[in-house]
């Protein structure tokens, strides 16, 4: 192809992407290092509310922005360097507590507390929605043609679901009382709080997650599986080769590459962990990333909200998944240029 | 087709809104957006005010994050904004919203002065009910334990120690713990009621103390009543623990207060007394909140006009008599049933207003933050604090008001 026509078709995705994906990170690094401050000032106000009967007025000082002649709020934006990062991170507070061997000390940093969370969360996660997909894959294939379109479908169904009702709904076969909770305190004859424990919760969370990502490994291992070569299968068969050997030597080498795809689809998606949060109102007991820069960047009642940490956050995740993903982009790449020469 | 279903659903809507109550006086012809909160009170006034014609009510419990803004667009995207005491501090410090004093000259004629809410003279906001947590509490259970109604926190630990001896409930307590805003709020309650302060005069935090450290003992020890889970339970789970007998006793929102002889819902029906918030060692350990509505800065003056006269029409004494006890109404014609008597009693043992102030959002968040560690034991007291002061100051640096 022509430089000229490659350019041609590439250009428009391109640009789009320099909008939409660096344009915003740009945005997001250069307020990382920024902070923008309002201006107050304080003045004397008399302020009247109503108490139940009667009112209630009371002289009280007050901090106000000051406004400008716009109406608009006078702010100054100043450089901070790493600040920001250091108020996530809290490094000094994180050595001292490494240095006394103080895992405690280590989790009530949020920051570290989100990062142990998110790293067990995807790790864990892992090998089970690929096993989980594969197995599914595997069944499907070899089940009777009749019945395989209706398999699928039912199969299909909790990726289909939107990730936050999805977890809203397990939540509430589990909370209090819920279907599930009842049902095991039945059998186990004691009192079971799920959403009270740490443990449990994050054993529901990763449950939840695999749950609900199984399908998607299980439809690219599928459509993977239909490519087998018959004649190598045959071959091995001919050659002895039991179940479990096929499996091992043939199939599995050949649908590598999908398994490297999905492993790393689910480690990007895995690590912004942030719908269980949510879902499973675990905050009191367990945090991601990702769900941390949320919460920096929600206004509370008087409209402040943290940016500049916000976006240090936002820029740590992103570190972080390009960090996890370092070891499986380098094998793709090595197995791409073994298979180019 | 889709269109047609559309405008069935939506023909349906208004018939069911205007079936309830009279109508509106006038015919409004200038189109008027209202964002307000979502709960029960509101759908009855934005209700109330959709019957003049012409006005799209947007009924959002995430206002608050959208409100700041969507006023400060010019012009703004809504004329007519729904607050609380918590979350009119962005909108009055920016200057978004208007003064209404000569709209309430010329069409308020029926507002009580405990309605306007008045900074440095001029009115900015039309309060139209107030609300509280307060102690509700199962009157049958009590006596049949021939407890005393409790008035303070220490009658409160005994009930429920008592309660929780007889074991005729699944927890003697319930408690809106939810970790963030919720458990906060508990804590402003509580803090309150211990006589606290949470910011000096150069807006430095003051939590950090022995006053911090009972209140924070006193949430530990109330919370060894309730449902273990009580750090994922807000408001409305905690009404529906109390509707369907799992609780005998809790603070909750004046607001949730009719809920409980909802038959419909409830299982305790006349069962249920709203008493006042208990005392803390110093004072009543609540806040009083106020909600009313405001109107926007940045439109023309003829749409202040309508959307005024809308808004008036949405909080007038019709809608009240057709809602008396969806809230503790501050509105002419409200008949204060027996759900408002705990906020009524709640306000005349001096419980505080909610501090509406910059500091406090700050304050808000670093509590709903911090407090939670202390609760599940992942910190002590006195680490919590100095944690949550620690938050509270780098946030307030970051804005601007340190």
């Amino acid at each position: 192809m022509k430089f000229r026509v490659f350019a041609a078709f590439v250009a428009p995705s391109l640009l789009l992407m320099l909008l939409f994906i660096a344009a915003p990170l740009v945005s997001v690094l250069w307020q990382s290092f920024h902070v923008t401050q309002v201006e107050f000032e304080t003045v004397e106000t008399e302020v009247c509310t109503p108490g139940f009967i009667t009112q209630t007025c009371q002289t009280e000082t007050r901090t106000r922005p000051v406004l400008d002649e716009d109406g608009k709020m006078v702010s100054t934006t100043s450089f901070v360097g790493l600040g920001s990062y250091r108020k996530l991170l809290e490094p000094d507070r994180f050595v001292r507590a490494l240095g006394d061997l103080n895992w405690r000390g280590v989790m009530v940093i949020d920051f570290w507390k989100a990062l142990r969370f998110t790293l067990a969360f995807t790790l864990f996660t892992l090998p089970l929605v690929v096993g989980m997909g594969l197995l599914i894959a595997l069944a499907v294939n070899s089940a009777a043609k009749s019945i395989r379109g209706q398999i699928i479908f039912v199969s299909l169904l909790p990726f289909i679901i939107t990730p936050v009702i999805g977890a809203i709904s397990i939540r509430w076969l589990f909370v209090g009382d819920g279907i599930l909770t009842a049902l095991l305190e039945w059998i186990l004859e004691t009192d079971i709080a799920v959403l009270a424990n740490p443990w449990s919760l994050e054993f529901l969370m990763m449950f939840y997650r695999v749950w609900h990502v199984a399908p998607f490994a299980f439809v690219v291992f599928y459509a993977g599986l239909q490519t087998v070569n018959n004649d190598a299968i045959e071959s091995a068969v001919i050659d002895g080769a039991s179940r479990f050997e096929r499996l091992r030597y043939v199939v599995i080498p050949h649908i590598m590459p999908l398994i490297v795809f999905v492993a790393l689809i689910h480690l990007m998606d895995a690590y912004r962990a942030f719908e269980e949060i949510i879902g499973f109102s675990s905050q009191a007991h367990l945090i991601s990333l990702q769900w941390l820069t949320y919460d920096l960047l929600t206004p509370d009642d008087s409209g402040n909200r943290a940016i500049s940490r916000a976006s240090a956050s936002a820029m740590l995740t992103m570190i972080g998944i390009v960090v996890i993903l370092v070891p499986l982009l380098g094998k793709t790449w090595r197995d791409h240029k073994a298979g180019s020469i | 087709m889709r269109k047609y279903i559309y405008a069935l659903a939506g023909g349906a809507l208004m018939l069911g809104a205007g079936g309830a109550w009279g109508g509106c006086a006038f015919d409004n012809t200038v189109p008027l957006k209202s964002l307000t909160a979502g709960f029960e009170a509101w759908k009855a006034v934005t209700g109330a005010m959709s019957e003049c014609g012409n006005v799209e009510a947007e009924l959002d419990q995430e206002f608050r994050t959208k409100q700041p803004a969507a006023f400060a667009a010019n012009p703004a995207l809504y004329q007519i904004g729904g607050v609380s005491n918590g979350t009119f501090t962005p909108l009055y410090d920016a200057k978004t919203i208007r003064p209404l004093d000569d709209l309430v000259a010329k069409y308020g004629g029926q507002l009580k002065p405990n309605q306007l809410i008045t900074l440095d003279g001029q009115v900015w906001a039309v309060a139209m009910m107030v609300n509280a947590q307060h102690l509700m509490y199962r009157s049958d259970i009590l006596s049949d334990l021939g407890i005393a109604a409790p008035t303070n926190y220490d009658e409160v630990l005994a009930a429920a120690q008592a309660i929780q001896d007889a074991g005729v409930v699944d927890y003697p307590l319930g408690g809106t713990y939810k970790a963030g805003w919720n458990l906060a709020q508990e804590f402003v309650n509580a803090y309150f009621g211990h006589g606290g302060d949470f910011v000096d005069a150069d807006n430095m935090p003051t939590v950090n103390n022995q006053m911090g450290m009972d209140t924070l003992a006193l949430m530990k020890a109330l919370s060894a009543y309730m449902d273990p889970e009580y750090l994922a339970s807000d408001s409305t789970y905690v009404q529906q623990q109390f509707q369907q007998g799992k609780i005998a006793m809790a603070n909750l929102w004046a607001s949730r207060a009719a809920a409980m002889d909802d038959a419909n819902e409830s299982q305790v029906v006349g069962k249920v007394t709203m008493a006042a918030a208990p005392m803390g060692p110093a004072e009543s350990a609540s806040t009083l909140w106020w909600d009313g509505i405001v109107l926007a800065a940045n439109m023309s003056d003829e749409e202040a006009d309508a959307a005024f006269r809308v808004a008036m029409e949405g909080i007038d004494s019709e809608m009240v008599m057709a809602n008396n006890d969806a809230a503790v109404w501050l509105i002419d014609g409200y008949v204060p049933g027996m759900s408002a008597a705990g906020a009524a009693a709640t306000a005349a043992d001096g419980a505080r207003p909610y501090p509406s102030a910059t500091w406090m959002g700050l304050m808000h968040t670093a509590l709903g933050n911090g407090i939670a560690a202390y609760l599940t034991g992942e910190k002590d007291a006195a680490t919590t604090l100095a944690d949550i002061e620690a938050a509270y100051t780098q946030a307030a640096q970051e804005a601007g008001l340190l």
